[in-house]
Formats: structure tokens, sequence, C-alpha cells
């Protein structure tokens, strides 16, 4: 014989509730929504402007023209020199931010002490939150004196200024990224590698590094991705000449190597995508003309990188995958 | 029992300072491997061990029990000085290893780390391979002659060898619990250490991957010398040779062979604690 009690209220009636869960779910629901329908928004306006572009210029020209001139007459619009001005740009900041962001989030997760690191790391996100146009601007002013100390005859608006700048700003973007990577790798792991008799070293590159591998990854993948679409520092430091510098041949033990003159690629002015953008932008080209669609054909193209470089990073991340 | 190449023993372990209190044994049949001398730790301003003075011996599994908080787990990272990893904690005394102070000004902790191992509570191999987690610790100590032998020899101690032989190139960390504990056993034993410190090493494992450690902590005292925290006291009971119990305050209370001290415990706090009235 069991006897039961009274029996219980599992109604849970709280009054309206599927009315109002539904309200929520409306109204979160319809937040998440304005964000998606604006980015495809900008990416259609995007597309929609490029094509005209592209209906009256060839898109083979575009891609492979080595002359971007988009308001003297003739006018071409080869982007070749405008993404090489982004990837000199890139490539040189990444040179600088990788190896200085790294060594400083290794720094602050696995050497400093404590209180060294709750100076070092606000510090750092400091230097993170500067407008770039003072980057831009310091560039111009402090760096471009620098370096005509040292290869007189610089341009004023160079692309080595410009492209130190970008590295510099940069660095907190991979060292905290890389630094929160670390921190977040277990202190057991630690232990274990101490307990092993392995020095801070030999913990640190043998256990801490590959096992932050994707996050460390993820924020070269960004910084570099940050490098691409920095606009501020470019326009003010770098000048407005796109070009690409003359692929010259070195005869070495007979056979013809081809280079680029290094001072040629970094001591005069260069101009990046995003530039690009800024000047057609700024300049009095009338809405519909040619040169004034080209920026969204450019806009397109850097998107298109941009995108890429997400792929890439997410496939990285994937490979990577933190497993401790 | 091989030639004495340690400090003598004679002092070993006594407090003779010391009253009623506490009941502390000389250990004259083995050599003692570890001797601690007056050991204080401090967190701070916390004092975590009280004056702890104890020998063990060599080739035998020596077990520390006692409450939660008790500074179980304190003294055994004072052994191989672990403790230096946190800053706060401040040693004052001595721990003797073969007869050397390691706390010395002349001796380095990664050297000391390479001859005394550790096992932790909660098993953490490195996200590598089973392979590379066994080798980890003959890399770092440039051993690798015979790699793939020394990796065997240590699986097959950590009685482990069986079920990885066919995928030592999967991931240790892809492993069961008690699978990667007994990795984290093979991997601390393959540089061949003269003493194995386990900090709870299966209590967050079920009992029949704990029973397999246990019968490996048996086999393992024939080569090494274990010191085994352990919240269980069945399990001490079971294992070790000696026994050591720790009451709050991080006083070491009562020491001596482990059947002595639990058929018979002369101090009444450590009776009570070993007949479960409190901890
Ligand atoms: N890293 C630390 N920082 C500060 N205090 C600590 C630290 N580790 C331990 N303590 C303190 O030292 C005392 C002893 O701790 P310990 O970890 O040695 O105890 P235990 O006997 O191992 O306990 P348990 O059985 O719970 O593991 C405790 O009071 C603890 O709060
Ligand atoms: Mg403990």
């Amino acid at each position: 014989m069991t006897e039961y009690f009274e029996e219980p209220d599992l109604s849970g009636n709280r009054g309206f509730q599927s009315l109002r869960e539904g309200f929520y779910k409306a109204l979160f629901f319809s937040f998440a929504a304005a964000t998606v329908l604006t980015t495809i928004g900008i990416f259609l306006t995007l597309f929609v402007d490029a094509l005209g572009f592209f209906r009256s210029y060839s898109l083979v020209a575009f891609l492979t023209g080595l002359d971007w001139s988009p308001s003297l007459e003739p006018v071409s619009f080869g982007v070749l020199p405008l993404v090489f001005g982004t990837l000199t740009v890139t490539f040189t900041a990444a040179v600088i931010a990788i190896p200085v962001g790294t060594l400083t989030a290794v720094y602050l997760s696995e050497y400093a002490a404590a209180r060294t690191r709750a100076v070092l790391k606000p510090l750092l996100e400091i230097l993170a939150g500067v407008p770039t146009v003072v980057y831009g601007f310091f560039a111009l002013v402090y760096v471009t004196p620098v370096i005509d100390f040292f290869f007189p005859g610089v341009s004023t608006f160079n692309v080595l200024s410009a492209s130190l700048m970008v590295g510099i700003m940069t660095i907190p973007m991979v060292s905290s990224i890389s630094e929160d990577a670390m921190s977040a790798v277990p202190d057991s792991l630690r232990q274990a590698g101490y307990g092993m008799g392995a020095t801070k070293y030999e913990v640190t590159t043998d256990i801490i590094v590959p096992a932050a591998t994707s996050g460390i990854v993820s924020s070269y993948i960004l910084a570099i991705s940050r490098a691409i679409g920095e606009t501020m520092i470019v326009t003010v430091a770098m000048g407005m000449q796109a070009s690409i510098p003359a692929v010259k041949t070195a005869d070495v033990f007979g056979l013809g190597i081809p280079f680029v003159h290094p001072g040629e690629v970094f001591l005069g002015s260069g101009q990046t995508m995003t530039a690009a953008m800024v000047q057609i932008a700024n300049s009095d080209l009338a809405g519909g003309t040619i040169a004034y669609e080209s920026l969204f054909a450019i806009g397109l193209t850097l998107f298109a990188i941009t995108l890429l470089m997400n792929i890439v990073s997410n496939v990285i991340s994937e490979r990577y995958r933190e497993e401790y | 029992m091989e030639e004495s190449t340690t400090g003598d023993w004679s002092e070993t372990g006594l407090d003779e300072s010391d009253g009623g209190d506490r009941d502390i044994e000389q250990i004259p049949e083995a050599e003692t491997i570890i001797e601690a001398r007056n050991l204080d730790v401090y967190y701070g301003e916390e004092r975590a061990l009280n004056d702890v003075s104890m020998s063990i011996p060599e080739q035998k599994v020596t077990a520390i029990i006692g409450p939660s908080g008790c500074g179980k787990s304190t003294f055994l990272r004072s052994i191989n000085r672990m403790n230096d990893l946190i800053d706060i904690a401040n040693v004052t005394g001595e721990l003797c290893f073969k007869g050397k102070n390691v706390y010395d000004e002349d001796v380095d902790a990664v050297a000391l780390r390479r001859q005394v191992g550790m096992v932790f509570q909660a098993p953490n191999p490195f996200p590598k391979s089973i392979y590379d987690n066994v080798a980890y610790g003959p890399r770092i100590q440039n051993d690798t002659e015979n790699l793939d032998e020394q990796v065997e020899q240590a699986l097959r101690q950590a009685a482990l060898w069986d079920e990885v032989k066919d995928r030592l190139d999967e991931r240790g960390t892809d492993l069961s619990g008690g699978q990667q504990q007994r990795l984290c056993i093979a991997r601390a034993i393959a540089v061949d250490p003269e003493v194995v410190l386990m900090d709870e090493p299966a209590s967050a494992l079920d009992p029949v991957a704990t029973s397999k450690i246990e019968d490996l902590i048996d086999e393992l005292s024939e080569d090494y010398t274990v010191v085994i925290v352990t919240h269980n006291m069945q399990q001490a009971a079971r294992i070790s040779d000696k026994t050591a119990v720790f009451l709050t305050g991080g006083h070491l209370v009562e020491y001596g062979e482990t059947d002595r001290i639990f058929q018979n415990p002369r101090n009444e706090r450590v009776e009570d604690y070993i007949s479960g009235k409190f901890g």
C-alpha cells in the first residue's frame, strides 16, 4: 500500500509565460537580425556599386593592372600597386608585431612577477587605445626624421615610417591575446613541467606555447587583419604615390636573380588600398563616375582579402584546438 | 640493503625537545633518504607546517595522512621545492635529501626535481602524444640514447604498456582518468628518480583504477622511495610501510610503522582521527 501525498503543483504557471517568453525571443532575435542585416546591407552596397564599376572597366585589367591613377588622364585602375602597398605595410608590421608581441606575452604570462604584470598589462592596453591618427602623426613628425638620419633623402611621406608605426600599433593586439591564451593554460600543466625538473624556459617553450598555439596564431591573424585594414596611419604618413618598384635582375654566378631595391620599396611614398579609398572619398569626384565607383571595387577586394584571412584563421584554430 | 651513501640516521626523526604530545619513531632498519629537521613553512603570515622533524626511509612507502588543511601537500611540496613556485611561501629549517639540505644556497631546485619526481592529485598529462609524455623527462635531461626502451620500461612499470603499446602516438589527454594517472606515473619514473612524491594520486579515480594504482605503488617501492599523501585511511594502511599523521596547525603528531599506528596509536588525537571521530 503506497500512500501518496497531495498531488504536487508542477504546472509552473507564472502568468502569460509563453507569451512573455515569445516576446523576449522576438526581441533578442530582432537585435541579432539587425546586426546581420547591416552586414549584408554593407556587403550588397559594396557589391552592387563594384558591379557598376566592372561594367565600364574590365575586371582583368583591374586585377592585373600595374598603374593606379584614378584622376589623371589617361585614367587607369590597376589595383596591384595598392595591393602591393598594403602587403608591404602588413608584412613589415607583422615582422615587428609578431616577435615583439609574442615575446612580450611570454614575459607577461610566464616570467613577470604579479606586481610587474599588474603595471605592464594596463600600460600595453593604453598603447592599444591610442587613436591611430596619433600614430600617423608620430610617424610623420618623429619617425621620419630618424629614418632620414640613417637614410638621407627619404621622402617626407614614406612607406617605412608608416609600416613601423602600424607594426607598433598592432603589438598590443598580439601580446594581449597571446598572453590571455598562455595564461589560460591550466596551472596543472606548469606544475607537471616543473615537477619533472623542467626549467622555466623549458616549461614555456615545450608546454605553455604549444598548448596555447591556437590562441597565439589567432592573435597573429587578428593583428594582420588589423594591419591590412589600417587606414589613418597610412593616410597621414605614407603619401599618395601608388607604385610598384621596378624589378631588376642581379647577376649571381651567371644566374639572373630578380630583385627589388628595398630603398625603392620603403623610402619613397606609397599607397595602400585603404588610403586610396580615403583619397577618392575626399576628392571632388562626383558620384557615378568611374573613378568614384572604383572605390567600391577596392572595398570589395579588401573585403575578399579579409574574408580569406578569417577563413585561414578558422582553419588554423581548428587545427591547433586547445586540448588540455 | 645497499651501502649507505647518505648522511647518518642516528639522529633522524627524533625531536627530543618535545614531550608527550608527539610520537615520532626512529627508523633504524632502513637508510634515511629524506629528513626534515624543524621544518616550518609559512604562506605569508600563516604557518602551514609547524616544526616538523621526520626521516623517510629509502625504498619504502611512506604515507602522510591527516585532516584537510593540515599541511600534507605543503610538506610534500617542500621536499622537491615546488613551494618555490608559490610567491608567498617561505620555508625555514632543513629538508635533507640524501644528507644534503635542499634549501642550501648551492642547491638548484631544477636538479633536485630531476631526482625527486612528483605525481599530482588530478592527472595532468601534457597535451602531447603518450610517447612524448613519457619521453619528456629523458629529453630535457638529454638522456635519449635508448629512448624507446626507456619509454617502454616506464610504461611497463606503470602497468600501462599493454593498454597503450599500439597507440603511443595518440594524445595522452585522450586516455581515461585512471590511464592518465598511470601515464603521469610513467612520466615521473621514466627518468629513474630516487623518490616519487604522490599527492592523493587516486582521489580522482574510481575504485578499480584506484586499486591498480595501489598495486603499482607497491611495486614501485622495490625501486623507488614513495611518499604518498592520502585521505583514505584504508589506503594508507594497505600500501604504506610508515605512516605520518599530521594534525591541524601543521603539526606532525605521530609517525611510525603503519601497522603500529593503525592498531595501536599512542596519541589520543591520532586515535580519534584514525577511528573517524574527527577530520
Ligand atoms: N598556495 C597557497 N597559498 C596560501 N596558503 C596556502 C597555499 N597552499 C596551502 N595553503 C594553506 O596552508 C595550509 C595547508 O595546506 P595544504 O594544502 O598543505 O593542506 P593539505 O593537508 O594538503 O589539505 P588537503 O587535504 O585539503 O589537500 C592550509 O591552511 C592552506 O590554506
Ligand atoms: Mg593537499
